[in-house]
């Protein structure tokens, strides 16, 4: 089947677009946290770190009435990421168009629907938790840095896919993994910025961010919608893997480590069920899931070999 | 912020692993072995220990995915020893080559699944328990738990005490479940539980994990798979002993005399291609016959199905997969004094991307009686083959379809060891016949169909065409089914045991005179799981500030 060359080329522009507003809100987000005062719920902070004096910003006048600077910022920020997400979301749709095909084919396009599935995630949880906004900087940075990786090293023309990802398996399995991956790295953001808050280390860089509290919240709400993702994304896997390559499970390398993926964020569940593990200890493991999720995209993709060796490379 | 804080991780919620303290010590030899074997157990069934052996699965699992495995691909694994000569014999004493065969990846998840049990059997039971009992009374100062409010009404506490009732759907299944009582002061107190479910998700969740184990285990023991190469227009296979099988890995408890019988027959193949090479479609016509087919007789018809990447034959509990293809050159060979005689060997593509491939076409001189005149005059066609050809003096391929097949062949003639009792490859010549010179070559040439060659002695050998092969497996799993049902528990149990949250409200109402009522309530997840909070403002609300118009 042909490819469309000009739908294609208007993926690449959307995808270059919804870059810069990303980069644009990246910058709204620091210029808010810059200009934020303390971090209003910082009395939360159990381990009394000394982090006052730094923190306050000198230059902010006292909020008049109505928003302050921060606040207008961060709001101009969020708007703007609600805009890189609808050229984002245009891209992987022209796409699929422009190749006639379901957009996850190869790793420039997991990795954009990653980046899209994390943005889109990070928006949800804001509207629950709007305290959050000033960790926005936070998440849009591994954004833009997996959606750079994505649209150099790992760019791939539009193409049809091999007879092996013929399936609406690819749907099912691909589109859940991304998703799962996308809320896993703002899972993963939030449990560093909880270590970080709490290690007292870095003080002047995390002096303004939301209390440990909502940081813990988060990380854990979102890994229990993620968590739950990604295991039918995995079985989904291997309901497909039966159908293609003639056993459900083989332990191929990519199968592997999401099985490992898996087990560390079960562990995540456990040890907040556990004495003892619930505060430090949990946020490294979920963090580690997150380097686990990680290391399966990018190294055993590009690296080792595998019948999943898909890259487009 | 409309939800107060997480609950502080104090709520009482007493897992039984949880509380693996040592028992008061007996002493006394038989009373001693007891304990520890006691305090074995409760060690091994404890959460810090399942949180253990979790890690060290995840661990133990890794060089599965980071050093080459036997069971996927053994030439690398040679390539590695190859290439690291100390280091992998080393890892291969660990059984780091066949991690997820090995004794110690095994002992894991055997503990593991140990310790899942005896976790979860004190669980169920007291799950099974507090199923039945009746939510906990309420506790006596009710503003110390996380969720808190307090007001005065001025309606009768018994009238309060119905809009309640009716708020918290008492009595009906999806309701919370109430008790009341009235306490010595005279005061009325409701204690209401939720989120029963959430436990009978949790022991789904675990049990069908164990459910999972045994039937992939199940499929280890009980299963078998299958190579086997068929060319294509008219081809068979019959799946009745390992013989008819190219490879062949069988479970342990398969020994290969009773597969169930059936054959299929290819008749045609079709690949297409993108023009930069990439294949689009690979699809193979084939016709089957099952056991009953064979058992009735019905051995002169065939059922069509186009067996195709993705869409796999299914009968009988086995499975037909089309794993690959390549080609099969026919070349014809006639000797001097006229015999003849055709070959068509299977060649293994060499290169994946334009489907260069090699081989060994082997003939033996027909009509020759004396054994070691038969013996030395055999001849065998090696060489490459290119489907589209590039044209130059070295045959190369630059595109995986039949366009302008050709061969670069060598002709060696002399013995070929057939009858050393050696198996020999397919697809290639015995190199220690070449090099003892017992195997000399007698020509070199590029030809394409229809094009010969002239040995020195006459002998003629042509290139006739080409006939694709395909490469199918069969594969028999009869645990399969049973993951997949577990599988589906287990999705369904972790969906059950992360969305619902088992969450105690309680209210306490105390007459204040002149039919005004003191109402206290009080909330607490029992699982760390934030967002209740809402649903206790939601609760607090309805109950403490109802709409005016009501
Ligand atoms: C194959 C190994 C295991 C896996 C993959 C696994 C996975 C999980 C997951 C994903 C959860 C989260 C569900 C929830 O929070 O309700 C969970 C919860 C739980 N698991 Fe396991 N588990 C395993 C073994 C064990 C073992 C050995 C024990 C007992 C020592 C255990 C005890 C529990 C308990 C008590 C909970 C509930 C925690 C809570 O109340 O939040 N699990 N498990």
């Amino acid at each position: 089947m042909p490819v469309d060359p000009i739908l294609s080329l208007f993926s690449d522009r959307f995808f270059m677009g919804s870059v810069a507003v990303y980069v644009l809100a990246m910058l709204m987000h620091a210029v808010e946290y810059a200009a934020a005062r303390d971090a209003p719920a910082k009395v939360l902070v159990g381990a009394g770190a000394p982090v006052e004096a730094e923190a306050a910003d000198p230059v902010e006048p006292p909020a008049p009435a109505g928003r302050t600077r921060a606040e207008r910022f961060g709001r101009m920020a969020v708007s703007l990421t609600v805009l890189g997400v609808l050229l984002h979301l245009g891209s992987l749709v022209m796409r699929g168009l422009a190749a006639q095909r379901w957009p996850l084919g190869n790793m420039y396009e997991f990795t954009s629907a990653i980046c899209l599935a994390a943005v889109v995630g990070w928006l949800v949880v804001l509207h629950r938790s709007p305290a959050l906004r000033r960790a926005g900087v936070f998440v849009l940075t591994p954004v833009l840095i997996l959606m750079f990786l994505a649209g150099t090293v790992l760019y791939a023309q539009a193409a049809p896919v091999v007879p092996a990802l013929q399936s609406y398996w690819l749907v099912i399995h691909v589109t859940t993994v991304t998703l799962a991956s996308g809320l896993f790295l703002v899972t993963g953001v939030a449990s560093l910025l909880y270590l970080l808050s709490r290690s007292g280390k870095a003080a002047g860089l995390v002096a303004k961010l939301p209390s440990t509290d909502v940081l813990d919240r988060v990380a854990y709400r979102v890994t229990v919608v993620a968590f739950p993702i990604y295991t039918f994304a995995v079985i989904a896997g291997a309901i497909w893997a039966e159908a293609a390559w003639g056993r459900f499970w083989g332990w191929d390398p990519k199968e592997t480590v999401a099985f490992v993926a898996w087990v560390v964020f079960a562990a995540y569940l456990h040890a907040r069920a556990t004495a003892g593990w619930r505060t430090n200890r949990a946020a490294w493991i979920n963090v580690l899931g997150f380097a686990v999720v990680v290391f399966n995209l990018f190294f055993i993709n590009m690296v080792v070999a595998g019948l999943h060796s898909y890259a487009g490379l | 912020m409309s939800s107060p804080p997480t609950a502080p991780p104090s709520p009482p919620a007493p897992s039984p692993g949880d509380t693996a303290g040592p028992p008061p010590g007996r002493p006394g030899g038989a009373s001693r072995l007891l304990a520890f074997g006691r305090n074995t157990w409760r060690g091994l069934t404890s959460m810090r220990t399942a949180l253990v052996l979790l890690f060290l699965l995840a661990l133990a699992a890794l060089p599965g995915a980071l050093l080459p495995q036997r069971s996927l691909n053994q030439n690398l694994v040679d390539e590695y020893f190859a290439d690291y000569p100390r280091l992998a014999p080393l890892l291969d004493r660990f059984d780091f080559f066949d991690v997820f065969a090995a004794p110690w990846f095994a002992a894991i998840y055997l503990l593991l699944m140990v310790s899942l049990v005896g976790c979860l059997l004190p669980r169920t039971i007291e799950y099974a328990r507090t199923m039945r009992a009746a939510p906990v009374a309420t506790p006596r100062n009710l503003s110390r738990l996380p969720h808190h409010a307090e007001a005065t009404v001025d309606v009768p506490a018994d009238e309060f005490l119905d809009r309640v009732r009716t708020r918290l759907g008492a009595g009906s299944r999806l309701g919370w479940r109430t008790t009341e009582a009235t306490e010595s002061s005279g005061a009325r107190t409701v204690s209401a539980e939720k989120g029963y479910l959430r436990d009978t998700g949790n022991l789904v969740f675990h049990l069908s994990l164990v459910g999972l184990l045994i039937g992939f285990a199940a499929g280890k023991l009980f299963g078998y798979e299958g190579q086997v190469i068929v060319l294509t227009g008219g081809g068979q296979f019959c799946n009745s002993s390992i013989l008819g099988y190219d490879s062949f890995r069988a479970g342990l408890r398969v020994d290969g005399t009773q597969l169930d019988p059936f054959c299929i027959q290819v008749e045609d193949f079709q690949a297409d291609y993108l023009p930069n090479g990439q294949p689009e479609s690979f699809r193979a016509d084939i016709g089957y016959q099952t056991t009953e087919d064979l058992a009735a007789g019905r051995t002169d018809t065939w059922t069509s199905y186009p067996l195709a990447v993705n869409h796999p034959l299914r009968i009988d509990g086995e499975r037909v997969y089309l794993l690959g293809h390549g080609y099969a050159p026919r070349f014809t060979v006639t000797w001097p004094d006229g015999e003849q005689r055709t070959g068509e060997t299977q060649w293994r593509p060499v290169d994946q991307a334009t489907l260069l491939s090699e081989g060994a076409t082997k003939f033996e001189r027909p009509g020759i009686t004396d054994d070691e005149q038969r013996r030395t005059s055999q001849l065998a066609i090696t060489g490459l083959f290119a489907p589209t050809s590039s044209g130059g003096a070295v045959v190369t391929s630059v595109f995986p379809e039949l366009r302008d097949p050709e061969v670069a062949v060598d002709v060696l003639r002399g013995d070929l060891g057939l009858d050393d009792g050696r198996g020999q490859s397919i697809f290639s010549v015995d190199q220690r016949k070449v090099e003892s010179g017992e195997l000399v070559r007698a020509a070199r040439a590029n030809l394409t169909p229809g094009e010969d060659l002239r040995l020195d002695d006459g002998t003629v050998v042509r290139f006739d065409g080409v006939r694709p092969w395909v490469s199918l497996q069969v594969s028999h799993d009869p645990g399969q089914m049973w993951v997949l049902g577990f599988a589906v528990l287990v999705m369904i149990g972790l969906g059950l045991s992360l969305s619902i949250k088992r969450r105690r409200f309680w209210v306490r109402l105390t007459p204040a005179g002149s039919g005004c009522t003191v109402v206290e309530i009080g909330g607490l997840a029992r699982t760390d799981q934030a967002g209740y909070g809402e649903e206790f403002d939601r609760l607090r609300a309805d109950l403490l500030d109802p709409p005016k118009d009501t």
